[in-house]
């Protein structure tokens, strides 16, 4: 694990084309400042896998606003100011791959955790099941679903220790633990630096690979 | 007819103690300000939580705390957190007793369309409106019985795309109560319109419970 002084520093090396797993629920443990060091990175033709697809001018959305993004994987892309997904998605800008967001989190649990696939009742019999292999396993329709993996994860946590165990802060924690397990490099963003009691680690160090001091916002 | 708070009055009244429930977006959440103070009702949301409580005001509000809509709430004593992976796992896995659902429309067989208008140029947005519905052991929707065009939207087939199959338990409607069960739609309550009168509205065959 690298502490890295920079935002920029610690994703700076992101190649164009580049799967980067992005943590955060709303605002709730979205790693800004690793996101707008990935645009000043200059990192184009990006896959997105996140549960949104940004809102307001910040974050993913400027991402998308500056045509970094070739694609997103996401669960719910429509939020009330998504206007920049909006108008990439309706001109052909960005491709959006749609998966309910507990297939999202499954997939990329499986990624981290070397499962080749497996069987998930979530959207069986429905379009988004469309085209996918299916099962019945005791009388219950079941759809294959495949594990997604990153080239890079940003994501926030609230307290890293000096090995790079974390631990995060209320609902900040969502996608944050199965992200850091699934990508090659994982970065993450955190509040402070402090002693994790072995009992209490949410994420362990050996998934965290650079680690850059933000602070909190006010 | 029942309005709104008088449909989230009736089906906080139907959730029982000690339940472990998720509450959708929108008239769903409403149904959290009808429960009883000590029923002991344990609300999840999918990002992350168990013992969420009201809604943040003022200096409460955290931005690490918020709820599936994206709204700043609260914790209850004996809260937990995880992960969306365990968050997700706890609804799939049946653990969850009941989860309250807004509907576009809902099929005499229990089939839930609730996440795409259908519309073509609609941009597709589902979050965990399908693992909800495959997931929790109960399966409530909330919603009008008829469209503002006066259409039904407790039908023979949904016409929207489909959320779930054969996942909704009980319909609570402005007009009526139905149970969706294997021998059919039963009507258990009626608020304020003749079982007769229900049925014209309606192509599904109804039943009406004995009392």
């Amino acid at each position: 694990m690298i502490v890295h002084e920079t935002a920029l520093e610690a994703v700076a090396d992101t190649p164009d084309g580049a799967t980067v797993l992005i943590g955060g629920f709303g605002p709730a443990g979205e790693p800004v400042e690793l996101i707008e060091a990935l645009l000043d990175s200059g990192a184009k033709g990006l896959t997105v896998v996140s549960n949104n697809a940004g809102s307001g001018e910040t974050g993913i959305a400027a991402l998308i606003r500056e045509d970094r993004v070739a694609k997103v994987v996401c669960s719910y892309p429509r939020q009330a100011d998504s206007r920049h997904f909006d108008d990439a998605y309706r001109a052909g800008r960005v491709e959006l791959d749609l998966v309910p967001q507990g297939n999202l989190a499954e997939r990329i649990r499986a990624g981290g955790a070397g499962i080749g696939a497996f069987f998930t009742p979530t959207g069986y019999g429905t379009m988004l099941a469309e085209g996918k292999e299916t099962r019945v396993i005791g009388g219950k329709g079941y759809v294959l679903e495949y594990p997604i993996t990153g080239d890079v994860a940003l994501v926030k946590a609230h307290r890293a220790d000096a090995r790079g165990n974390l631990v995060y802060r209320k609902t900040g924690r969502n996608f944050g633990p199965v992200m850091a397990a699934a990508a090659t490099t994982t970065v993450v963003q955190v509040e402070e630096f402090g002693d994790i009691d072995p009992e209490h680690v949410v994420t362990p160090c050996i998934y965290v690979n650079r680690i850059v001091h933000i602070g909190r916002a006010a | 007819m029942i309005d709104r708070q008088g449909l989230a009055k009736l089906v906080a009244a139907d959730i029982p103690a000690g339940a472990f429930v998720n509450l959708g977006i929108g008239l769903p959440t409403e149904v959290a300000d009808h429960l009883a103070p000590d029923s002991g009702v344990v609300l999840h949301t999918e990002n992350g939580m168990l013992g969420m409580g009201p809604q943040a005001r003022g200096g409460d509000v955290d931005r690490d705390l918020i709820n599936a809509g994206k709204v700043p709430v609260t914790e209850l004593p004996g809260a937990s957190y995880f992960h969306h992976a365990d968050s997700f796992a706890m609804m799939r896995g049946g653990h969850l007793d009941v989860c309250v659902l807004g509907a576009y429309q809902v099929s005499a067989r229990g089939d839930l369309a609730n996440w795409h208008s259908g519309a073509p140029d609609a941009i597709p947005a589902v979050g965990g409106a399908m693992d909800l519905a495959v997931g929790a052991k109960q399966v409530f929707v909330m919603m009008n019985l008829l469209t503002r065009d006066g259409k039904p939207k407790l039908l023979p087939e949904c016409t929207y795309p489909l959320t779930g199959l054969r996942c909704v338990t009980r319909v609570y409607t402005d007009l009526a109560t139905f149970l969706i069960t294997g021998g059919g739609v039963v009507v258990r309550d009626l608020h304020g319109i003749e079982f007769t009168d229900l049925q014209n509205l309606l192509d599904v065959p109804l039943e009406q419970e004995l009392s």
